[in-house]
């Protein structure tokens, strides 16, 4: 299957050119405030993605009939909605995960990054763009976050996947990876400035990467 | 705007300033040495030895020349301030971990020695008391209390082995700080707490000898011209007078002054941390808010804190505040009015 340029470009843009989390730094508030352990950071990251891309959808839709001056509180009324779907689809069914998230699940609704892709995208382009956009913007999101919980969890408590039963259920209680073991701790990493200097360490690994890519 | 640090004095190359710095610091080292036993060497020769290492790695990492930059003695510095502000006899991978953030993640990270906006050796110990609580709160007791002060090749043991069947309670206890803010919150009298065997005479036991020590190496540091009063007189004043207010206002909750100036990092930090010339600010009247403010926050951040001592939290603070503050406190250049343009005088 091969995709025309600007689907290429359009995946391109998400996931690494214009990366939402390192490039952009857009959503840093759950960004940060999340990404202390992988399975945390996957599901806010996943949940942010399925929002964004309905929403991106939706708005493509309508975009010809939203009145052009009121197309903010439009577009934030259709994100909270969908925000409210997800929030109440996790409490039924993943409760013990929808608690730790707390408040940063309805949060998702004030995400820079959803609000800037229906303003800055899919209120100017076709639907299955708009969708894609969204999706490969969420999943730049998602691979930050990712990459930053791993980090965050390897060095804050040694292990990988801790809390995984509270997504999948008892039976993934036993999937916890112990990277180190007998390890100490180091309690800085799991607190908010170890996702600040995680974060920036993630910038300046992508734009070493990306000097070399020009040289 | 003018940037710091500032050379004070003629023929002083940052070497030379950075061994004399070492020097100010041996009075204390040796009070230390003779309240506590020689533990105090042993992290000091560790974090050394442990800066120099990274300090290197990191240089041949930049592909910048080794010898110059590494004969600075600006990471031993940082390495001598951290293994000071330290508890002794800890494990060495805690010496290992605090010297890591200081050097390579408050230092090189921002672009080496200069262009740090923190102070590398209250980064490291920032980075140690946020991550380790416990390890961090564990001094070694003075001669008097402890039951057992290890001599210099059990202290290697104790770094490098861990205690082993030896309770650290044997030769460990709290800080008078920490002590004083627990029992009074309990609800004890003052000076029921007072009269415990690790309070000496104004502050903790050999505590306040070893701190009477640094003022004394400081006092050295001002009279030679390596820094100015400013920083030192500011941080103790801004201590005396926080610390002086909230004991006029209630004494049983509020230790004296004195207590405050003796025990913890203060001493340390008002004549070889705060007075840092990277991270300090380098107008006269910046210098006196900066140091002001740093010692103000300090005796809060003791006092409603939930840490130990304040004094790595308060420098750091008002090590970000630097830019703002330089900015606002330019002297008046002659013949030029406040504020004005170049040519309106």
């Amino acid at each position: 299957m091969t995709f025309s340029q600007e689907t290429r470009d359009i995946l391109y843009n998400g996931l690494w050119k214009q990366n939402p989390g390192i490039v952009q730094i857009l959503g840093l508030c759950p960004l940060l405030a999340i990404s202390s352990n992988v399975v945390n950071a996957l599901s806010l990251g996943l949940a942010t993605t399925l929002v964004m891309a309905v929403a991106s959808g939706s708005v493509a839709l309508i975009r010809n009939v939203i009145p052009h001056e009121i197309r903010i509180p439009a577009f934030v009324l259709i994100i909270a909605a969908l925000v409210t779907v997800v929030e109440l689809v996790m409490h039924a069914w993943m409760h013990a995960l929808y608690i730790v998230l707390g408040v940063f699940l309805p949060l998702i609704t004030t995400n820079c990054i959803v609000l800037a892709r229906v303003e800055a995208f899919a209120s100017k382009r076709s639907t299955t763009h708009s969708v894609l956009d969204a999706t490969a913007m969420g999943l730049g999101l998602t691979g930050v976050l990712v990459t930053l919980g791993a980090m965050r969890e390897i060095v804050g408590k040694g292990t990988l996947f801790s809390g995984i039963d509270l997504a999948l259920g008892p039976m993934a209680k036993g999937w916890v990876i112990p990277v180190i073991p007998d390890y100490h701790g180091l309690l800085i990493a799991i607190l908010p400035p170890g996702a600040f200097i995680g974060l920036g360490l993630l910038i300046a690994l992508r734009n070493m990467l990306q000097e070399r890519g020009v040289r | 705007m003018n940037g710091s640090p500032y050379i004070l004095s003629q023929n002083n190359s940052v070497t030379v300033v950075m061994l004399k710095v070492l020097a100010a610091l041996i009075p204390g080292v040796i009070a230390h040495v003779w309240f506590f036993g020689p533990g105090i060497l042993v992290s000091l020769l560790l974090c050394s030895a442990f800066a120099i290492g990274f300090e290197a790695f990191i240089l041949l990492m930049r592909g910048i020349p080794l010898k110059p930059f590494l004969s600075d003695g600006s990471a031993l510095v940082t390495a001598c301030l951290l293994a000071l502000a330290l508890p002794t006899l800890a494990p060495w991978w805690l010496y290992l971990t605090g010297i890591f953030f200081a050097v390579v993640v408050a230092k090189h990270l921002y672009g080496g020695l200069g262009q740090n906006p923190f102070n590398p050796a209250m980064v490291g110990y920032a980075a140690l008391i946020v991550s380790f609580p416990v390890y961090m709160t564990q001094w070694a007791a003075p001669v008097g209390v402890a039951h057992t002060i290890p001599n210099l090749w059990e202290a290697f043991d104790l770094v490098f082995a861990g205690a082993g069947s030896i309770s650290p309670d044997a030769y460990t206890s709290a800080t008078v700080l920490d002590t004083w803010k627990t029992q009074v919150r309990l609800g004890k009298d003052a000076a029921d707490i007072l009269g415990q065997p690790i309070f000496g005479w104004a502050g903790g036991r050999g505590q306040e000898s070893v701190a009477m020590m640094y003022l004394v190496g400081g006092l050295l540091l001002v009279s030679n011209r390596l820094t100015t009063w400013h920083i030192p007189f500011a941080f103790l004043a801004g201590i005396t007078a926080t610390a002086g207010a909230l004991h006029l206002f209630d004494p049983a909750q509020h230790a004296s002054p004195l207590f405050h100036l003796l025990s913890g990092g203060a001493m340390l930090g008002a004549f070889f941390i705060a007075t840092d010339p990277v991270t300090a600010a380098s107008t006269p009247r910046g210098k006196l808010i900066y140091a002001g403010l740093a010692g103000f926050l300090t005796v809060i951040i003791r006092t409603f804190g939930g840490y130990p001592d304040g004094v790595a939290f308060a420098i750091l603070l008002m090590n970000v505040a630097v830019p703002f503050i330089d900015a606002y406190t330019q002297p008046r250049v002659f013949g030029h009015k406040r504020g004005g343009k170049r040519g309106q005088a």
